[in-house]
Protein backbone atom coordinates (compact mmCIF):
# COMPACT_ATOMS: atom_id res chain seq x y z
CA UNK A 1 0.00 0.00 0.00
CA UNK A 2 1.41 3.65 -0.89
CA UNK A 3 1.72 5.53 2.19
CA UNK A 4 -1.30 7.82 2.55
CA UNK A 5 0.97 10.73 4.35
CA UNK A 6 2.93 11.52 1.33
CA UNK A 7 -0.05 13.25 -0.42
CA UNK A 8 0.98 16.78 -0.82
CA UNK A 9 4.89 16.13 -0.61
CA UNK A 10 6.67 17.38 -2.99
CA UNK A 11 10.36 16.60 -4.34
CA UNK A 12 13.87 19.10 -4.86
CA UNK A 13 13.64 20.45 -8.50
CA UNK A 14 15.51 18.02 -11.07
CA UNK A 15 18.70 18.99 -12.69
CA UNK A 16 18.57 20.96 -15.92
CA UNK A 17 17.74 18.57 -18.88
CA UNK A 18 19.20 20.40 -22.22
CA UNK A 19 16.06 19.42 -25.09
CA UNK A 20 18.30 18.23 -28.20
CA UNK A 21 17.52 18.30 -31.85
CA UNK A 22 18.21 14.87 -32.17
CA UNK A 23 16.11 13.77 -29.50
CA UNK A 24 13.28 15.16 -30.75
CA UNK A 25 13.74 13.43 -33.85
CA UNK A 26 14.14 10.09 -32.05
CA UNK A 27 11.04 10.64 -29.79
CA UNK A 28 8.94 12.02 -32.64
CA UNK A 29 10.08 8.30 -34.63
CA UNK A 30 8.96 6.44 -32.09
CA UNK A 31 5.64 7.68 -31.41
CA UNK A 32 4.77 7.81 -35.46
CA UNK A 33 5.12 11.46 -35.75
CA UNK A 34 5.10 12.70 -39.56
CA UNK A 35 4.50 16.29 -38.28
CA UNK A 36 7.44 17.97 -40.19
CA UNK A 37 7.74 20.44 -37.45
CA UNK A 38 9.05 17.71 -35.11
CA UNK A 39 12.14 16.77 -38.08
CA UNK A 40 12.81 19.39 -39.82
CA UNK A 41 14.05 23.00 -38.52
CA UNK A 42 13.15 25.21 -41.66
CA UNK A 43 9.71 23.63 -40.98
CA UNK A 44 9.27 24.34 -37.03
CA UNK A 45 10.99 28.03 -38.15
CA UNK A 46 8.81 28.41 -40.73
CA UNK A 47 5.58 27.79 -38.36
CA UNK A 48 6.57 30.42 -36.43
CA UNK A 49 9.40 28.75 -33.76
CA UNK A 50 13.05 29.25 -32.76
CA UNK A 51 13.86 25.04 -33.64
CA UNK A 52 12.21 21.78 -33.87
CA UNK A 53 8.85 21.55 -32.13
CA UNK A 54 8.86 18.52 -29.41
CA UNK A 55 5.70 16.16 -29.98
CA UNK A 56 2.58 17.04 -27.52
CA UNK A 57 3.59 13.25 -25.23
CA UNK A 58 7.50 14.67 -24.91
CA UNK A 59 7.28 16.54 -21.64
CA UNK A 60 7.14 12.31 -20.53
CA UNK A 61 10.64 12.18 -20.57
CA UNK A 62 11.17 14.91 -17.53
CA UNK A 63 8.05 13.18 -15.72
CA UNK A 64 9.76 9.97 -16.27
CA UNK A 65 12.84 11.37 -14.61
CA UNK A 66 11.05 13.22 -11.99
CA UNK A 67 9.17 9.86 -11.07
CA UNK A 68 11.82 8.31 -10.09
CA UNK A 69 12.41 10.19 -7.22
CA UNK A 70 8.87 9.25 -5.58
CA UNK A 71 9.73 5.71 -6.63
CA UNK A 72 13.31 5.92 -4.89
CA UNK A 73 11.49 7.27 -1.26
CA UNK A 74 11.00 4.67 1.07
CA UNK A 75 8.60 6.70 3.02
CA UNK A 76 6.06 7.08 -0.07
CA UNK A 77 6.75 2.67 -0.45
CA UNK A 78 5.51 1.90 -4.01
CA UNK A 79 6.12 -1.06 -5.02
CA UNK A 80 6.99 -0.50 -9.12
CA UNK A 81 6.66 -3.89 -10.02
CA UNK A 82 2.98 -3.56 -9.20
CA UNK A 83 2.69 -0.53 -10.89
CA UNK A 84 0.24 0.19 -13.87
CA UNK A 85 -0.28 3.44 -15.80
CA UNK A 86 -3.91 4.62 -15.20
CA UNK A 87 -4.73 7.99 -16.71
CA UNK A 88 -2.10 10.56 -18.15
CA UNK A 89 -2.51 14.43 -18.79
CA UNK A 90 -0.73 17.07 -20.11
CA UNK A 91 -1.62 20.61 -19.91
CA UNK A 92 0.94 22.91 -21.94
CA UNK A 93 1.37 26.23 -21.87
CA UNK A 94 3.97 26.55 -24.93
CA UNK A 95 5.43 23.24 -26.67
CA UNK A 96 8.70 22.47 -26.09
CA UNK A 97 11.55 23.27 -28.73
CA UNK A 98 15.19 22.35 -29.38
CA UNK A 99 17.60 24.46 -26.69
CA UNK A 100 14.95 24.45 -24.09
CA UNK A 101 16.68 23.77 -20.49
CA UNK A 102 14.07 22.49 -18.35
CA UNK A 103 13.92 21.34 -14.82
CA UNK A 104 10.66 20.15 -12.91
CA UNK A 105 9.10 19.98 -9.49
CA UNK A 106 7.32 16.63 -8.76
CA UNK A 107 4.22 16.60 -6.03
CA UNK A 108 1.74 13.78 -4.80
CA UNK A 109 -1.18 15.13 -5.73
CA UNK A 110 -3.55 12.44 -4.32
CA UNK A 111 -3.02 9.21 -2.82
CA UNK A 112 -6.12 7.24 -2.53
CA UNK A 113 -7.41 3.33 -2.09
CA UNK A 114 -9.53 1.06 -3.63
CA UNK A 115 -9.74 -2.30 -2.12
CA UNK A 116 -6.57 -4.04 -2.38
CA UNK A 117 -5.50 -1.02 -4.87
CA UNK A 118 -4.05 2.27 -4.55
CA UNK A 119 -4.43 5.01 -6.57
CA UNK A 120 -1.68 7.86 -6.75
CA UNK A 121 -1.96 11.49 -8.69
CA UNK A 122 1.66 12.74 -9.34
CA UNK A 123 1.96 16.63 -10.85
CA UNK A 124 5.16 17.39 -12.55
CA UNK A 125 5.60 20.63 -13.33
CA UNK A 126 8.03 21.43 -16.00
CA UNK A 127 9.76 24.95 -16.01
CA UNK A 128 12.20 26.66 -18.75
CA UNK A 129 15.07 28.31 -17.73
CA UNK A 130 13.19 31.44 -16.95
CA UNK A 131 11.41 29.85 -14.72
CA UNK A 132 7.81 30.30 -16.46
CA UNK A 133 5.97 26.95 -16.08
CA UNK A 134 5.32 25.51 -19.42
CA UNK A 135 3.83 22.38 -18.66
CA UNK A 136 1.91 20.51 -16.36
CA UNK A 137 2.22 16.51 -16.53
CA UNK A 138 -0.37 14.87 -14.12
CA UNK A 139 0.41 10.95 -13.81
CA UNK A 140 -2.11 8.53 -11.97
CA UNK A 141 -0.74 5.58 -11.44
CA UNK A 142 -2.43 2.33 -9.75
CA UNK A 143 -0.35 0.28 -7.35
CA UNK A 144 -1.96 -3.67 -7.04
CA UNK A 145 -2.36 -5.21 -3.83
CA UNK A 146 -1.34 -8.37 -3.06
CA UNK A 147 -3.58 -11.52 -3.96
CA UNK B 1 -9.03 26.78 -40.53
CA UNK B 2 -12.77 28.09 -40.27
CA UNK B 3 -14.06 26.62 -37.16
CA UNK B 4 -17.85 27.57 -38.18
CA UNK B 5 -17.12 25.15 -40.83
CA UNK B 6 -16.70 22.43 -38.54
CA UNK B 7 -19.17 20.06 -37.14
CA UNK B 8 -19.63 18.41 -33.89
CA UNK B 9 -18.76 14.54 -34.56
CA UNK B 10 -17.01 15.40 -37.69
CA UNK B 11 -14.36 12.81 -38.47
CA UNK B 12 -10.87 14.66 -38.90
CA UNK B 13 -8.80 11.54 -39.75
CA UNK B 14 -7.41 8.13 -38.87
CA UNK B 15 -4.72 6.09 -38.76
CA UNK B 16 -3.77 2.28 -38.43
CA UNK B 17 -0.41 1.96 -36.37
CA UNK B 18 1.33 -1.45 -36.42
CA UNK B 19 3.09 -1.85 -32.63
CA UNK B 20 5.94 -4.24 -33.25
CA UNK B 21 8.53 -5.41 -31.02
CA UNK B 22 10.66 -3.22 -33.09
CA UNK B 23 8.90 0.09 -31.90
CA UNK B 24 8.95 -0.87 -28.18
CA UNK B 25 12.19 -0.87 -28.05
CA UNK B 26 12.60 2.39 -30.06
CA UNK B 27 9.89 3.55 -27.69
CA UNK B 28 11.82 2.32 -24.84
CA UNK B 29 14.87 3.98 -25.57
CA UNK B 30 13.71 7.55 -26.85
CA UNK B 31 11.49 7.74 -23.65
CA UNK B 32 13.98 6.68 -21.32
CA UNK B 33 11.32 3.99 -19.72
CA UNK B 34 13.11 1.05 -19.28
CA UNK B 35 10.14 -1.55 -17.48
CA UNK B 36 10.92 -4.83 -18.86
CA UNK B 37 7.31 -5.49 -19.13
CA UNK B 38 7.73 -4.23 -22.37
CA UNK B 39 10.87 -6.32 -24.20
CA UNK B 40 10.89 -9.45 -22.01
CA UNK B 41 8.16 -12.10 -22.12
CA UNK B 42 9.46 -13.98 -19.13
CA UNK B 43 9.43 -10.83 -16.80
CA UNK B 44 5.99 -9.94 -18.21
CA UNK B 45 4.68 -13.24 -17.66
CA UNK B 46 6.21 -13.29 -13.52
CA UNK B 47 4.71 -10.31 -12.80
CA UNK B 48 0.99 -11.81 -13.97
CA UNK B 49 1.03 -10.48 -17.75
CA UNK B 50 0.03 -12.14 -20.79
CA UNK B 51 3.21 -11.13 -22.14
CA UNK B 52 5.11 -8.24 -23.25
CA UNK B 53 2.83 -5.22 -23.78
CA UNK B 54 3.39 -1.80 -25.45
CA UNK B 55 3.83 1.21 -23.04
CA UNK B 56 0.49 2.83 -22.81
CA UNK B 57 2.67 6.02 -23.60
CA UNK B 58 3.44 4.75 -26.62
CA UNK B 59 0.05 4.26 -27.58
CA UNK B 60 -1.18 8.04 -26.42
CA UNK B 61 1.70 9.23 -28.11
CA UNK B 62 0.76 7.61 -31.69
CA UNK B 63 -3.05 8.69 -31.29
CA UNK B 64 -2.65 11.90 -30.90
CA UNK B 65 -0.82 11.91 -34.43
CA UNK B 66 -4.53 11.65 -35.89
CA UNK B 67 -5.22 15.28 -34.41
CA UNK B 68 -1.44 16.30 -34.97
CA UNK B 69 -1.72 15.40 -38.64
CA UNK B 70 -5.01 16.94 -39.29
CA UNK B 71 -3.63 20.44 -37.46
CA UNK B 72 -0.38 20.07 -39.92
CA UNK B 73 1.38 21.58 -35.88
CA UNK B 74 2.07 19.13 -33.03
CA UNK B 75 2.58 22.81 -30.82
CA UNK B 76 -0.98 23.84 -31.31
CA UNK B 77 -1.70 20.78 -29.03
CA UNK B 78 -2.51 22.66 -25.17
CA UNK B 79 -4.30 19.92 -23.39
CA UNK B 80 -4.36 16.12 -24.34
CA UNK B 81 -5.43 13.42 -21.61
CA UNK B 82 -6.43 10.03 -21.82
CA UNK B 83 -6.80 6.59 -19.78
CA UNK B 84 -5.32 3.37 -20.32
CA UNK B 85 -8.20 1.13 -20.20
CA UNK B 86 -6.49 -2.17 -21.54
CA UNK B 87 -3.01 -3.01 -22.42
CA UNK B 88 -2.24 -3.71 -26.20
CA UNK B 89 0.30 -6.78 -26.11
CA UNK B 90 2.42 -7.24 -28.75
CA UNK B 91 3.38 -10.54 -30.23
CA UNK B 92 6.98 -11.61 -31.35
CA UNK B 93 6.51 -11.69 -34.54
CA UNK B 94 3.87 -9.52 -36.52
CA UNK B 95 2.47 -6.85 -34.71
CA UNK B 96 -0.10 -5.42 -33.26
CA UNK B 97 -2.61 -3.05 -34.98
CA UNK B 98 -4.05 0.04 -33.54
CA UNK B 99 -6.75 2.16 -34.99
CA UNK B 100 -6.96 5.52 -33.80
CA UNK B 101 -10.03 7.73 -35.16
CA UNK B 102 -10.32 10.89 -34.21
CA UNK B 103 -13.40 13.24 -34.19
CA UNK B 104 -14.61 16.70 -33.36
CA UNK B 105 -15.97 16.48 -29.72
CA UNK B 106 -16.37 20.03 -29.19
CA UNK B 107 -15.58 23.59 -30.84
CA UNK B 108 -15.15 26.94 -28.79
CA UNK B 109 -15.33 30.09 -30.71
CA UNK B 110 -14.90 32.67 -28.26
CA UNK B 111 -11.53 30.92 -27.55
CA UNK B 112 -10.60 29.30 -30.85
CA UNK B 113 -9.94 25.70 -29.56
CA UNK B 114 -11.38 22.45 -30.22
CA UNK B 115 -11.27 19.53 -28.66
CA UNK B 116 -10.73 16.08 -30.52
CA UNK B 117 -12.32 12.77 -29.30
CA UNK B 118 -9.90 10.05 -30.03
CA UNK B 119 -10.83 6.52 -29.76
CA UNK B 120 -8.05 3.71 -30.06
CA UNK B 121 -8.57 0.15 -30.00
CA UNK B 122 -6.67 -2.75 -30.75
CA UNK B 123 -8.41 -6.76 -31.87
CA UNK B 124 -11.74 -4.45 -31.87
CA UNK B 125 -11.32 -3.72 -27.78
CA UNK B 126 -11.04 -0.14 -26.59
CA UNK B 127 -7.57 0.69 -25.68
CA UNK B 128 -7.62 4.07 -24.49
CA UNK B 129 -10.54 5.96 -22.93
CA UNK B 130 -11.29 9.85 -22.76
CA UNK B 131 -8.88 10.19 -24.67
CA UNK B 132 -9.55 14.08 -25.53
CA UNK B 133 -6.89 16.42 -27.46
CA UNK B 134 -7.69 20.11 -26.87
CA UNK B 135 -6.50 22.56 -29.90
CA UNK B 136 -5.48 26.06 -30.14
CA UNK B 137 -6.10 27.45 -33.41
Amino acid sequence: MVNPNVQGKSYPETAVYLVGREKIREFAKAVFSSNPVNHDVFAAQAAGYTDLVAPPTFPVVIQEQSLQQALADKEADIDFSRVVHGDQRFITNRPIVAGDELTSVLTVALVKSLGAHSMVTFNTEIFDKNKSLICTAISTLVVRGEE
Amino acid sequence: MNLEALALGQEVGSRIFSFTRDSLVKYAGASGDFNPIHYRDDFAKSVGLEGVLAHGMLTMGAAVQVAVDWLGDSGKVIDYGVRFTKPVYVPLEGSAEVTVIGKIGAIDLENRTVRVDLTASCAEVAVLGKAQAVVKL
